[in-house]
């Protein structure tokens, strides 16, 4: 009898055990809201008939008050948001974190600031954003990047510091100059592990579209989620969740294969 | 070209701690120096001053008797252990980066046919070295002996006055080791420079220098280990200086 750690499924058989949480997940799911559901309908646990229709529902009607799609206008509202404050923390990142990392003299002088400035709770300044900037789209993105750009410039400040001061040295007995460090040495470097840290910011990124949007919005998951808590309409709210959890997987798994595109990461150091 | 380097009343300390002790040393022109000592002995110290990596406490260093200057520069190239290439650009690319940066200072990229001529500059270095069959791979992609001799050869392509090795062949194997050692000769005698090479093996210090020093301790007190720093305790002409002569002849 061999060892437990040593016996490993197959493909097929990974790919089955795989699947069969999420399939247990909905079957209990389904056969609870049945048993629930048995004297009337009910609101806290609908069954899969009730959140099909009320999903093609948002899907497939425009609504009369904003003439849209509201499924559809949710998601974009909310991925744009995303997008341009994921977007805007990651040039930041790049664009400080690089040369503040690289420069001496400029780590002496940004360094403790950047890491005060990390330290700040970003829902805690959300009213101060909120009285500067207005209740509009600024504010949320500000408050995204005031969430994500701290963390991805840290971790690219953390990446530069990493480059062996040997390929440094290197590169200077090649005649370098510090702007050619900089843009033939750390920033190629550098990029490969931007995009992992964007990856790893995702989670808050959504995080704070959320937190914004429950607050003031026109549209947006976050905001629909919050909207229809009032009425307790989880035929709503649980297909939206599964949604965002859908959309972060698949911008994670994009992100993942952007970054194993870079070829000169494929293979380890050595060998 | 001429390369003396001089070392004179050189003496390095990292705060209490005494590294090298007032070394003096001339390294002739087209000398294969080799430096030999324990570990934690300071070679690396040593050498880090050479390239300007690290300054002196105290002393100064001098080329055809002009200080170096205060910052690496291209006429010292270096090999280092490990890390000595740039992981994120191919072989060849590795090796034409050197002329790149020194013709393109704003984008480090040269174009059209300037980019042809460098190209086939960097096909014969590789080929010489005898990576020619290997210009498309990245640097992970080669053994530690190949990684080394694209890191020389990189070096090579600016003609410095001085090459600078530290322990460049340490981790690798003994056959690969003395294919390195005939590959390093030969690029030696070829390209007329000064070498200074570091190593651990007192065999390869004796093959390959003209010259080998030993860097040690030669006070020791139990009670502050570090009150001492090392000094040159031996030094060897390894070869009759002919065979520094014949490889400056012109041929
Ligand atoms: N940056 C530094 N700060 C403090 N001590 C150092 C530094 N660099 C080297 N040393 C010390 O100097 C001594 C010599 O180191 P090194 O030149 O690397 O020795 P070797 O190359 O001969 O093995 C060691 O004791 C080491 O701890
Ligand atoms: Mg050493």
């Amino acid at each position: 009898m061999r060892r437990l750690i040593n016996r490993h499924p197959s493909r097929r058989m990974k790919i089955l055990l795989g699947a069969l949480p999420f399939i247990l997940a909905v079957a209990i799911y389904a056969i609870a809201a049945d048993a629930r559901g048995a004297d009337g309908p009910d609101k806290l646990m609908p069954g899969l008939n009730a959140i099909t229709s009320a999903m093609s529902r948002l899907m497939f009607d425009i609504d009369r008050a904003t003439g849209a799609r509201l499924f559809w206008a949710d998601t974009w509202a909310s991925l744009a948001r995303l997008g341009v404050g994921l977007g805007i923390s990651a040039v930041i990142g790049l664009g400080l974190g690089v040369p503040v990392g690289f420069i001496p003299c400029l780590r002496a002088l940004f360094e403790p600031f950047f890491a005060a400035l990390s330290l700040i709770p970003p829902l805690a300044v959300l009213p101060i954003l909120f009285i500067l900037f207005g209740l509009g789209e600024l504010s949320k993105t500000v408050l995204i990047v005031f969430g994500i750009a701290p963390f991805i410039l840290r971790d690219v400040m953390l990446r530069v510091a990493e480059i062996p001061r040997e390929q440094i040295v290197k590169a200077q007995t090649l005649g370098a100059s510090s702007w050619q460090m900089i843009l033939g040495l750390v920033l190629p470097q550098v990029f490969a592990r931007l995009i992992s840290s964007v990856r790893l910011s995702l989670g808050a990124a959504w995080l704070f579209v959320i937190a914004a949007e429950a607050i003031t919005a026109e549209a947006g998951l976050g905001y629909r989620i919050f909207l229809v808590r009032r009425y307790l309409a989880m035929d709503v709210i649980l297909p939206y969740v599964l949604w965002i959890t859908l959309l972060a997987f698949a911008m994670d798994y994009a992100l993942r294969q952007a970054h194993d595109a870079i070829p000169w990461t494929r293979f380890k150091e050595g060998g | 070209m001429m390369a003396v380097i001089r070392l004179d009343n050189v003496s390095k300390s990292y705060g209490e701690t005494v590294v090298l002790e007032n070394v003096s040393l001339t390294i002739e022109d087209n000398e294969f120096l080799a430096v030999v000592g324990p570990s934690g002995a300071g070679k690396t110290t040593l050498l880090r001053m050479l390239l300007s990596q690290e300054a002196p406490s105290s002393g100064r260093i001098l080329i055809d008797d002009a200080p170096i200057a205060a910052e690496p520069m291209p006429d010292r190239g270096v090999v280092f252990q490990r890390y000595s290439v740039l992981p994120h650009r191919t072989v060849i690319r590795n090796v034409m980066t050197g002329p790149e940066w020194l013709a393109a200072p704003f984008t480090g990229r040269v174009m059209g046919r300037a980019r042809a001529a460098l190209k086939s500059r960097a096909r014969n270095m590789l080929d010489r070295v005898g990576l020619g069959d290997h210009a498309t791979l990245y640097p992970a992609q080669l053994s530690g002996g190949q990684q080394q001799r694209l890191a020389i050869a990189q070096a090579l392509m600016m003609n410095p006055k001085v090459l600078l090795l530290d322990e460049p062949f340490g981790a690798l194997d003994p056959a690969t080791r003395r294919a390195m050692h005939r590959l390093v000769l030969g690029l030696w005698a070829e390209h007329k420079m000064t070498v200074v090479m570091i190593t651990h093996d007192l065999s390869e210090a004796f093959h390959l220098g003209t010259r080998v020093v030993a860097v040690e301790k030669r006070r020791h007190d139990p009670h502050a280990p570090h009150r001492y720093g090392s000094v040159i305790t031996t030094d060897f002409d390894a070869k009759p200086r002919l065979a520094r002569q014949i490889a400056r002849a012109p041929a």
